[in-house]
């Protein structure tokens, strides 16, 4: 019997669980404090479990937990401290390899560079540990039995800017977990419902139909955002999820990064070398001075002081300071510029020889972003019916550029502090005003922290109908690509006709239409189809065959697979099939071969979203 | 302070007492033991104690906490390092920088495994009046010590009571007295 709704936070630097009980009266969510190792031998029950994984050397003896005594590696905290002392041996950052498109994520990859003792272990078995850690103090909490985690009914939010492969990869993460009774939230969406959550009823007085909700969510280590637009069907409000943005790995950390070079040549300039080990130091002490200088806006600078790695600290402390000037340069101005609407991130171009690594933005303009992924979404409410627009087009007027947001809900830690939410309002504002549209409320009252664990926790209250329900379906439409019957021409790329087999905005549980064309697959062959997203062409219907596409609106993604077994077929001939595609229950995407001529009702072959590298 | 009885109260009593003198004998007695005594008090609470007792009613001291305690702080904000450290002949900037690194983390520390408030809520050198029954734990009286309470007095120090302290849980074979382990880098 599943007796709590239970929402998890995976995040690319901390995880988080937050838990209600389904029966009885009503409790908002409870966030979990995770039992995790802190030190060698001791042991911590804390909120935040870091997402780090540390390889134990085999001197260091087993890292026993309450519930293990013969582990052998560390989830958690001190996990986190080890990638100071020994790099090679923790993995970090294990959401972002997640959602790699070029690595085989399946593959063990992690850590980096590890010694060869460590049998390196994939992506997606790092986000299992994570998710085993989760059960175990979940049962070490609640008994297990019918109360174990494995038994209740669990959101696990992704970011808005997941393709369908990394959501997929989530699933199978939480599934070797024992996790049975899953569902996916995009976490903008679950910072919304944790807003919700927050306000009690009074958040109906704040969000009226016609409102356009921009979540802008900066965390440690990616920025993502989202457009939610409260709509009227029926007399009655409704919230639909209408545009998310891409993948931007950009947060909290590059800043922290940025002042600690800024603050490590200060302190070369006065003939004071920083060693690797007093480097992460002073990344931690510039985030903490960076912080007090945010938060309080009468002070001229912080104190950084950097202890030296032996036992002697008087004599061997570096001692300097960051003052509000250079993180107004740095940090406001830097990530923040005040830029036009028609601004649009640099990109770099890519060295001939990349180095395995993970794809970080090359712009760190937070704003810059933002008003690309606007002026690309300007047309996301144009098909949404119940919201009343600025028409464009009317005589004397424009269209807008941009679309345009009512509303600005911050999430991530980074969105915290109040020069950087200012300036993002003031900016967003200037862009608005230049399309004649007015200024944006900014709603307040939510813990930034843990928001997004609450919200999913309230989320899989909401499924059991307690509660409005945010709709959206898919964020893409998806579309396989066939390469056209033409003579080859060197340096030429062969035509490519896209094929949609799924259209935008498909709502969990529905399947889309089947599409006309035929496809022929070999028996006994895997068969490699090219993919192809878009998060912007809203009115392809599944069978669209575009044979051309403005430059950006369909981004190429990892290729999918087909495999037909032979049986009851001669292996190598070639048996046409139909693509038809499905939103499962859990909010994954699920392409089905189904050949033309079956040999028995239902017959259908999953086609695999393929996770390898290119 | 006791009240005089109004006439009628007295008539009524002294006829209910004649008879109950008479045919009462507890009551009798008590009468007899109150005739010429001061009139009873409310029980005073007993004087609390200055020392134990018995030296065998102390607590047993738990030495695997405070260990656990001083490794916390020299974990985070390097505190024994400090201590351990002669800071005589060291200038007031060497000690001003390396007392940042100490407070920042012992606070952080502090703050995460404790709460710790004030024992008196008034402002330092506000007059504070103590009743009778105060706690000797939570106020200790300086200056011209004696006499009867309520005493009246100025505070001098608020004092400090921690209201929680939760302190990681050791491993069992785990050794406590290894406050900060010695480190080795491998080439």
């Amino acid at each position: 019997m599943t007796r709590y709704a239970v929402g998890i936070d995976l995040g690319t630097t901390h995880t988080t669980l937050a838990v209600a009980p389904l029966e009885g009266d009503p409790a908002p969510p409870e966030v979990l404090s995770i039992p995790q190792r802190v030190s060698q031998g001791q042991i911590e029950a804390q909120p935040l479990l870091p997402s780090f994984l540390y390889f134990a050397h085999a001197s260091e003896g087993p890292q026993a937990l309450p519930w293990d005594a013969e582990r052998t590696f560390v989830v958690g905290e001190y996990a986190r401290a080890r990638g100071v002392d020994a790099p090679a041996r923790v993995i970090a950052s294990a959401k972002s390899w997640l959602s790699h498109p070029t690595v085989d994520r399946r593959a063990g990859i992690l850590p980096l560079g590890a010694p060869e003792d460590i049998e390196k272990i994939s992506p997606v078995e790092t986000s299992w540990r994570y998710l085993e850690h989760l059960v175990e103090a979940f049962d070490a909490r609640f008994g297990g039995g019918d109360a174990s985690l494995t038994q209740q009914d669990v959101v696990i939010t992704v970011p808005a800017s997941f393709d369908a492969s990394a959501r997929e990869l989530t699933v199978e993460a939480a599934l070797a977990a024992g996790i049975e009774k899953l569902t996916l939230l995009e976490e903008p969406q679950a910072a919304l419902y944790a807003w919700t959550l927050g306000m009690g009823d009074a958040w109906r007085r704040q969000i009226a139909p016609g409102d356009v909700v921009l979540v802008v969510d900066v965390g440690g280590g990616t920025t993502d955002f989202s457009v939610i637009a409260a709509v009227d069907k029926d007399g009655a409000l409704d919230l639909v999820r209408v545009a998310v943005g891409d993948h931007i790995l950009l947060g909290g950390d590059n800043m922290d990064l940025a002042l600690a070079h800024l603050v490590r040549q200060k302190l070369e300039a006065e003939g004071k070398a920083v060693d690797r080990w007093q480097q992460v130091s002073l990344v931690h002490a510039c985030r903490v001075a960076k912080e007090r200088l945010l938060s309080d806006a009468s002070l001229a600078s912080a104190p950084i002081a950097i202890a030296s790695r032996g036992s002697a600290l008087l004599g061997a402390t570096l001692r300097t300071e960051l003052t509000r000037d250079e993180v107004t340069r740095n940090i406001v101005d830097g990530f923040f510029p005040s830029v036009a609407g028609d601004a649009r991130p640099t990109t770099r171009a890519r060295a001939g020889l990349t180095q395995l690594g993970l794809p970080y933005a090359s712009d760190p303009a937070v704003t810059r972003h933002l008003a690309a992924f606007l002026a690309r979404q300007s047309g996301a409410l144009s098909r949404l019916e119940g919201i009343s627009r600025r028409s464009a087009g009317e005589p004397g007027e424009r269209a807008p550029r941009l679309l345009a947001p009512t509303a600005v809900l911050f999430n991530g830690g980074v969105m915290k502090a109040d020069p950087l939410r200012h300036r993002l309002v003031e900016t967003l504002d200037a862009w608005l005003a230049a399309d004649g549209a007015p200024p944006v409320r900014v709603l307040e009252g939510a813990d930034l922290d843990l928001a997004v664990a609450r919200g999913a926790c309230a989320y899989a209250l909401v499924r059991r109908g307690k509660g409005l329900r945010i709709r959206g379906g898919t964020a893409r439409a998806y579309y396989v690509g066939i390469e056209g019957a033409v003579p080859a021409v060197p340096g030429l790329d062969p035509p490519i006709t896209a094929l949609c087999v799924a259209p935008f905005g498909m709502e969990e549980g529905t399947e889309a239409a089947l599409p006309p064309h035929e496809l022929g697959v070999v028996v006994g062959e895997a068969v490699r189809f090219r993919f192809f997203g878009s998060s912007v062409r809203r009115d392809d219907k599944a069978g669209d065959a575009l044979d051309e596409w403005k430059p950006g609106e369909l981004e190429e993604q990892p290729p999918i697979e087909v495999t037909l077994p032979a049986v009851g077929r001669r292996e190598g001939d070639v048996v046409p099939v139909r693509l038809r595609s499905r939103v499962t229950e859990v909010g994954t995407l699920l392409i089905e071969a189904e050949p033309l001529r079956p040999l028995h009702a239902d017959e259908r072959w999953r086609v695999e979203l393929s996770v390898r590298a290119g | 302070m006791l009240q005089t009885l109004p006439l009628p109260t007295r008539l009524w009593f002294a006829w209910v007492c004649f008879f109950r003198v008479l045919f009462d004998g507890g009551f009798a007695s008590a009468a007899w033991a109150a005739r010429g005594a001061a009139p009873a008090l409310p029980a005073a609470p007993a004087p609390p104690s200055p020392l134990p007792p018995t030296l065998a009613s102390t607590v047993a001291p738990e030495p695997v906490r405070a260990l656990q305690l001083l490794s916390l702080l020299q974990r985070e904000g390097r505190l024994v390092d400090f201590l351990q450290q002669d800071i005589t002949t060291f200038p007031d900037a060497d000690v001003g920088a390396a007392a940042r690194v100490v407070h920042d983390g012992c606070r952080k520390a502090l703050r995460a495994h404790a709460t710790i408030e004030p024992v008196r809520s008034e402002d330092e050198g506000a007059r504070v009046v103590l009743n009778e029954g105060f706690a000797p734990d939570d106020v200790r009286l300086t200056g011209n010590v004696g006499g009867q309470p309520p005493y009246a007095g100025v505070l001098r120090h608020r004092g400090w009571r921690a209201t929680r302290l939760d302190l990681p849980q050791l491993m069992a074979g785990h050794d406590a007295h290894v406050l900060a382990p010695a480190e080795v880098e491998l080439p």
